[in-house]
C-alpha cells in the first residue's frame, strides 16, 4: 500500500517502505544498507531483494533517505502498491512502446507496399535492380527485428525448450518470407522467372498488423480488470487516528489494532471497526451492493472502503491490514479471476497441442501444393503455408474462457456476490433448482413473539416467565425471541436447576422440581402431554404463518407461544426473478407443514418441504440431485454447512463483512435474495459468453486454416493473400477481448 | 527431385511430432528447502518441471521478464492456486501440495506451460 511524503516527513519514529528500482543482486543489498544506516537517525534498515523494497524505521525525513541511497548508486523512490499501480505503468510504457512500434513498422511497410506495387525500383535481375532491393530486404530486417524481435526469440526459446506458441508460428512465417525473398535477390538466376517473386511488403505488414492487434489487445485486456481496480481504489490512503490526546494523520499501513480513529462526514472509513463515540449513515454500496446507507450507532461495526455519509464518530479498529473484510474480498476476487471453469478444459487441450499441429498443416499443405498445385509451384507453396502459419491464432482459444471469467467475477463483485470457487460460475450457470432455507434466508432471521396463550389455570406472565427462564440458557433463534419478549415486559427470570436440548424438537429443564418441557407438538405428544384446546388455537397460528412452541410443566399443558419471523421485503420479488429465469425454488424448513404452507404462499415458492430437522437438510438436497436437478442451495452459512456444501453451488447470504464462509461457493454480502438472482443472472450471461468466444475461436481456426491452405482454390480460384491472413489472426483474438468486454455492461 | 522434397516434408513432420510431442527433456529442479527461482521469459517456464515432496511447504519465486500480457498470470488449476505477476518485481508463491500427482501450471492461455510433481 502506498504512503504519502508528506505524511512520512513530519511523523518521528515511525517506518517508512522505499523502493529501490536497480538493486540486482545481493551484493547491493549490503550497500544499500550501510548507506542507510549511516544516515544519523536511523535506527533500523530491512532491504528485501524479492520486491525490491527498503523498510527503515527512524526519525529521518524520507527526501533525506532517498539521496542517500543515490549517493550510493541506486535509485530509489516512495514504494507504491507494487502489485497494482506499478503493474500499470509497465502495461502503459509497453502498450505505448507497442504503439510506437507499430508506427515505425507501418511507415516502413507502406514505403515497400509503395515501391513494390507501382514498379518503381528496377529489374532484380540487373545490378542496380540487386542493389535497391538489397536494400528494401535490409528495411524489412529492421523491422522484423526491431518490431517482431520478440517473436524470433520467443520461438527460439521455445523451441529449445521443446515448446511452440504463437511465437513460433510468427517467426516462422514472417522469416520464410524474408529469407525466400533475399534469396530471390541474392540468386535471381536460381528461381524461375515467374516464381521470382519478393515478400518483403508481407513479412512486414504482417509484423504491423500483429503488433498493433497486441496493443489494442492489451488495452481492451486492462478494461476487464476493472472491477478490481475500483475495489483497490476503495481502500483509503490516510487514517485520522487518536495518539496521546490528539488527532493525527498516518498511512493506513501505521494504523495498529485498537487504535481509536476518526471519520468526518463524506470520508471513507480506512479500516474496520466497532463504532465507540457518535453515530452516522454509511453508504456500504460499493462493498455489499446495499443500495440504501446504512444507519450506525455506538457498539456497531464499520467497515473500511465504505463512505461516512452524515456525523463525525470514532470507532475502534478491529482488522488491519490483510484482515479487513475489503483486503479479503480484493482478494478473494482476484482469485476467482483466475480460476478456470470446466467448460476451458477442452480449449486447453486444444491449445496444448495447437501449435505443433499448425506446423504439420503448413508442411502438409506444401506438398499438397508442390505435388498437385499449378506452376508456379514454388509461389503457390509459399503464398499457401504462410498463410496457413500466420492466419491461426491459438490466442483467440486460449482468451476464449478466462477473458469471460475475469469480466464476470468482477461484474459479480459490483453486485456484492463474490465467487469463492473457480467453477461455481459456471455451475450457477447451470442450476435448474434454488433450495432456499426459511429462517434468515426468506425471512429477516429476527423471530419475534407475536402470540402468548395460558392455559386457564396459568397467566401470560408467568408463561412468559417460565419459558424464558428456560431458553435462557439456549442458542436457538427462537429462544432468543423469547428471552427478548420477558425484557420488554419486563419479566424477571428465574434460574433453572437442569437443561437439555432435544434436537430439532425443543428442550427439556427442571423448575423447582418439575419438568418443564418447551417444543414442538411432536415432543409433547412423546411426552403424553394432553395439548386439548390448545391445538385448535396452534393451528390457527401456523395458518397465520407463526411458529408455535407448546409449554408443559409436570405433565400438563401451560399453555403456548406463537412466534412470527417478518418476511424480508424484497423476497417476494427475488424469488420471481428466479422463477423468470426458469428456476424451480424451493422453501426448506424446520417448521410444520401449516407455518411452512403459509409462509410458501406469502413468498410465491414453487414447493416447500417442512419439519426438516438441521441434520437432514443435506439429505434433502441429495434427493433432489437424485431426481436429476442441478441445485443450488441458500443459506446462513453457519447452521446450514452441510448442505451448503452438499449442493451444487452453495450460497451463503447476507454475510455483510464476513465473506470467509468456507462451506460456501459463493458469498452474498447482502441480506436480499436478490443477491441470489444477480449470480445467477450473471453466471449464465458470462457461460453464453464464453460459449460465445470458444465458438468463435474454433469456427474461425477449423474455416481460417483450410481457407489459408487454398481448399477454395480448385473451386473457386480464390487464394488468401498472407497479409489479410495476418490481419484477420490480429482481428480473432482481439473480437475476443471485446466480446468478453461487453458483459461489462451486462445488468442482471 | 520430386522425391526429395516429399521425404524432406515427410522428414519435417516426423521431426515436429518428436521434437514437441514425445521428446521429454524439458529443464527440471527439486525444490530442496528454500526458494525455487523460475523466470518467465520469451513464452517459457525456466526451469518448467519442478519436484517437490508431499506435505512439504514449497516457495515457487516466479521472476517475469516477458511483457508480453500472456505472462501475466500463473494458474495451478489443479490446486486451485493463481498468482498475478509484475514484470520486475518477484512474486514468491509458498504453498504446500498435500496430494502426490502432477499438476499443471500454465499461463491463463495455457501457452506457457510447466508441470510441477509432487512425491
Amino acid at each position: 500500500m502506498s504512503k504519502t511524503a508528506d505524511s512520512m516527513n513530519n511523523k518521528s519514529g515511525t517506518s517508512k517502505r522505499l523502493y529501490v528500482s536497480d538493486i540486482s543482486c545481493a551484493g547491493c543489498v549490503d550497500t544499500i544498507e550501510t548507506a542507510l544506516k549511516s544516515v544519523p537517525g536511523v535506527d533500523e534498515v530491512q532491504v528485501n531483494f524479492a520486491d525490491r523494497s527498503v523498510v527503515v524505521s527512524g526519525d529521518v525525513p524520507v527526501d533525506i533517505l532517498i539521496q542517500a541511497i543515490s549517493k550510493s548508486g541506486y535509485t530509489a523512490s516512495i514504494a507504491e502498491d507494487k502489485t497494482d499501480s506499478e503493474r500499470e505503468n509497465k502495461d502503459l510504457a509497453h502498450y505505448k512502446e507497442l504503439l510506437k512500434k507499430t508506427v515505425i513498422a507501418g511507415i516502413i511497410s507502406l514505403a515497400i507496399v509503395a515501391v513494390t506495387m507501382l514498379g518503381l525500383l528496377p529489374e532484380i535481375t540487373s545490378f542496380k535492380g540487386q542493389v535497391s532491393w538489397g536494400i528494401v530486404s535490409l528495411l524489412a530486417l529492421f523491422v522484423l527485428t526491431y518490431a517482431g524481435g520478440r517473436f524470433f526469440v520467443g520461438a527460439l526459446k521455445s523451441f529449445k525448450n521443446h515448446n511452440a506458441n504463437m511465437d513460433t508460428l510468427i517467426a516462422i512465417g514472417t522469416g520464410v518470407a524474408w529469407v525466400y525473398s533475399s534469396f530471390v535477390v541474392i540468386f535471381p538466376d536460381a528461381v524461375s522467372e515467374i516464381a521470382r517473386h519478393v515478400y518483403f511488403d508481407t513479412a512486414t505488414l504482417i509484423i504491423t498488423f500483429i503488433n498493433l492487434g497486441s496493443a489494442l489487445e492489451m488495452r481492451a485486456r486492462g478494461k476487464t480488470s476493472e472491477a478490481i481496480k475500483r475495489l483497490i481504489g476503495l481502500q483509503p490512503k490516510t487514517a485520522r487516528v487518536l495518539r496521546e490526546g490528539s488527532e493525527v494523520d498516518i498511512p493506513i499501513e501505521q494504523v495498529q489494532m485498537d487504535d481509536i480513529v476518526r471519520v468526518r462526514p463524506g470520508e471513507k472509513i480506512p479500516v474496520d471497526g466497532e463504532l465507540t463515540e457518535g453515530s452516522s449513515h454509511v453508504d456500504e454500496s460499493m462493498l455489499t451492493g446495499e443500495p440504501v446507507p446504512v444507519s450506525k450507532k455506538v457498539g456497531d461495526e464499520v467497515v473500511g472502503g465504505s463512505v461516512n455519509k452524515s456525523g463525525s464518530f470514532l470507532f475502534k479498529a478491529t482488522r488491519i491490514g490483510e484482515d479487513t473484510a475489503l483486503s479479503q474480498i480484493i482478494e478473494m476476487v482476484r482469485k476467482a479471476q483466475n480460476a478456470k471453469p470446466e467448460i476451458g478444459r477442452l480449449a486447453d487441450k486444444v491449445s496444448s497441442i495447437f501449435v505443433p499441429t499448425v506446423l504439420i498443416i503448413a508442411v502438409l499443405t506444401m506438398l499438397a501444393w508442390f505435388n498437385f498445385g499449378p506452376s508456379p509451384q514454388l509461389t503457390y507453396m509459399l503464398v499457401t503455408t504462410m498463410a496457413v502459419l500466420i492466419i491461426a491464432c491459438p490466442c483467440a482459444l486460449g482468451l476464449a474462457t478466462p477473458i469471460s471469467v475475469m469480466v464476470g467475477v468482477g461484474k459479480a463483485a459490483e453486485y456484492g456476490v463474490l465467487i469463492r470457487r473457480g467453477d461455481a460460475l459456471q455451475q450457477s450457470g447451470e442450476i435448474s433448482t434454488v433450495v432456499l432455507d426459511k429462517t434468515g434466508t426468506i425471512t429477516e432471521g429476527k423471530p419475534v413473539v407475536t402470540a402468548l396463550e395460558p392455559t386457564s389455570s396459568w397467566s401470560e406472565e408467568k408463561l412468559l416467565m417460565i419459558a424464558a427462564s428456560v431458553e435462557t440458557n439456549s442458542e436457538h433463534p427462537l429462544a432468543e425471541a423469547v428471552v427478548e419478549a420477558s425484557k420488554e415486559k419486563n419479566v424477571e427470570l428465574k434460574s433453572i436447576e437442569s437443561f437439555e436440548a432435544v434436537s430439532g424438537h425443543g428442550v427439556r429443564a427442571v423448575y423447582q422440581q418439575k419438568t418443564v418441557l418447551l417444543g414442538n407438538r411432536k415432543l409433547m405428544q412423546d411426552s403424553g402431554v394432553k395439548l386439548g384446546s390448545l391445538l385448535e388455537m396452534s393451528e390457527k397460528l401456523s395458518k397465520m404463518g407463526q411458529t408455535v412452541i407448546f409449554v408443559s410443566v409436570d405433565g400438563e399443558a401451560a399453555g403456548l407461544l406463537g412466534i412470527s419471523d417478518p418476511i424480508k421485503v424484497d423476497s417476494k420479488e427475488a424469488i420471481k426473478r428466479l422463477q423468470d429465469l426458469g428456476i424451480k425454488v424451493v422453501m426448506l424448513t424446520g417448521d410444520n407443514r401449516a407455518t411452512a404452507q403459509t409462509v410458501a404462499g406469502l413468498v410465491g415458492v414453487d414447493d416447500f418441504i417442512a419439519e426438516v430437522l438441521p441434520q437432514d437438510k443435506a439429505d434433502q438436497i441429495t434427493k433432489l440431485q437424485e431426481k436429476g436437478e442441478k441445485v443450488a442451495m441458500v443459506g446462513d452459512g453457519i447452521n446450514d454447512a452441510p448442505a451448503l456444501a452438499g449442493s451444487d453451488v452453495g450460497f451463503a447470504v447476507g454475510t455483510g463483512t464476513d465473506v470467509a464462509i468456507e462451506s460456501a461457493d459463493i458469498t452474498l454480502m447482502r441480506g436480499s435474495l436478490h443477491g441470489v438472482a444477480d449470480a445467477i443472472a450473471i453466471s449464465k450471461a458470462t457461460l453464453r459468453n464464453i460459449k460465445e468466444n470458444l465458438v468463435g475461436a474454433f469456427g474461425y481456426n477449423s474455416l481460417a486454416i483450410p481457407i489459408a491452405a487454398g481448399i477454395l482454390f480448385p473451386f473457386t480460384g480464390l487464394l488468401l493473400n498472407p497479409i489479410i491472413a495476418g490481419a484477420a489472426m490480429a482481428l480473432s483474438s482481439l473480437t475476443v477481448v471485446t466480446n468478453a468486454n461487453r458483459l461489462r455492461w451486462f445488468k442482471p | 527431385m520430386e522425391i526429395i522434397i516429399n521425404l524432406t516434408g515427410l522428414v519435417l513432420i516426423a521431426f515436429i511430432v518428436w521434437w514437441f510431442w514425445i521428446f521429454k527433456n524439458r529443464s527440471e529442479a527439486r525444490v530442496e528447502g528454500s526458494v525455487l527461482d523460475i523466470v518467465v521469459d520469451s513464452g517459457i517456464y525456466e526451469p518448467s518441471v519442478i519436484h517437490a515432496k508431499a506435505g512439504e511447504s514449497v516457495t515457487l519465486r516466479f521472476i517475469r521478464k516477458d511483457s508480453n500480457p500472456c505472462a501475466e498470470k500463473v494458474l495451478f488449476s489443479g490446486l486451485d492456486i493463481s498468482a498475478d505477476l509484475v514484470v520486475g518485481t518477484p512474486y514468491d508463491l509458498t504453498f504446500t501440495p498435500e496430494k502426490k500427482g502432477e499438476y499443471e501450471f500454465t499461463c491463463q492461455m495455457a501457452m506457457y506451460r510447466g508441470k510441477l510433481i509432487v512425491e
